[in-house]
């Protein structure tokens, strides 16, 4: 029955399994990989993602996961035809593998977002490009985390 | 609720130029995964929501979630169409609801 899922269906239950996470988290819940590889695919189903035209700009040290600059760039030249719909950012660490979501189109002018964003301990960070296309782009950085953020209890 | 946000829009473009728009709002962005002192949960209280609009057609939208950082911190860039406005609006949990506008004048 599992394999009759349509992706509306996944969603639905991915939004419930979220709700369900947030209510029940302790400081012990963390993302994984394979919870990033699941966000990745509830936000954009089965596509195939490539490697390239997406730069995932990060530091690659830092000591306070608390705020951590993130910049993505996207190689588009951000006309009608071809543009980038929209960029998706994941972590494998955090109690919750998605970090931003943002939609653009061909009035951005060129795809260049930043942020700020936190890190609970060293891991790899994905941002996905959404093609007008229909195509996805990705890049992936490492960052090494001195002190954690998201999960210290107030003293 | 209120909130502090600071726009930087550049205040005069020439048409067709791509500017950058910077944006910050007050917020504590609680992530709903950190225990008090007596050990209970603090409860979740983000903003899940930015917008900015350029004379009324959304040109850019983000959804936040517990991995921004306090007080979001988010630029972007658009081209520089027409004299106008551009409005920014920030939803969040609890209610959480701000807008703030900011004049260009294109020549």
């Amino acid at each position: 029955m599992d394999a009759k899922l349509t992706r509306r269906d996944t969603l639905i239950l991915g939004g419930l399994a979220a709700a369900g996470a947030a209510t029940l988290a302790s400081p012990a819940a963390a993302s994984t990989p394979g919870q990033m590889e699941r966000a990745i695919r509830q936000m954009i189903g089965e596509a195939e993602v490539r490697k390239g035209k997406v730069t995932l700009d990060l530091p690659p040290l830092v000591e306070n996961g608390n705020t951590v600059p993130l910049t993505v760039i996207v190689d588009s030249p951000m006309t009608k035809a071809d543009h980038v719909k929209a960029i998706h950012v994941f972590n494998e660490k955090n109690p919750q593998p998605n970090v931003v979501s943002m939609q653009l189109g061909p009035r951005a002018g060129k795809a260049h977002v930043s942020t700020r964003v936190r890190l609970a301990g060293t891991q790899t960070l994905t941002a996905i490009a959404e093609m007008s296309d229909g195509t996805y782009w990705s890049d992936s950085q490492e960052v090494i985390v001195t002190l954690a953020a998201c999960l210290e209890d107030l003293i | 609720m209120s909130a502090r946000a600071l726009i930087n829009v550049p205040r005069k473009a020439k048409r067709g130029e791509v500017i950058e728009i910077k944006t910050l709002i007050s917020h504590i962005m609680e992530t709903g995964f950190r225990h008090g002192t007596t050990g209970e949960l603090i409860p979740r209280d983000i903003i899940t929501s930015f917008t900015c609009k350029y004379n009324g057609e959304e040109i850019f939208a983000t959804q936040l979630y517990p991995a921004i950082a306090a007080n979001p911190f988010v630029t972007f860039h658009t081209v520089a169409t027409e004299s106008g406005t551009l409005a920014f609006h920030w939803i969040g949990d609890n209610g959480f609801e701000m807008t703030e506008e900011a004049k260009i004048a294109v020549e």
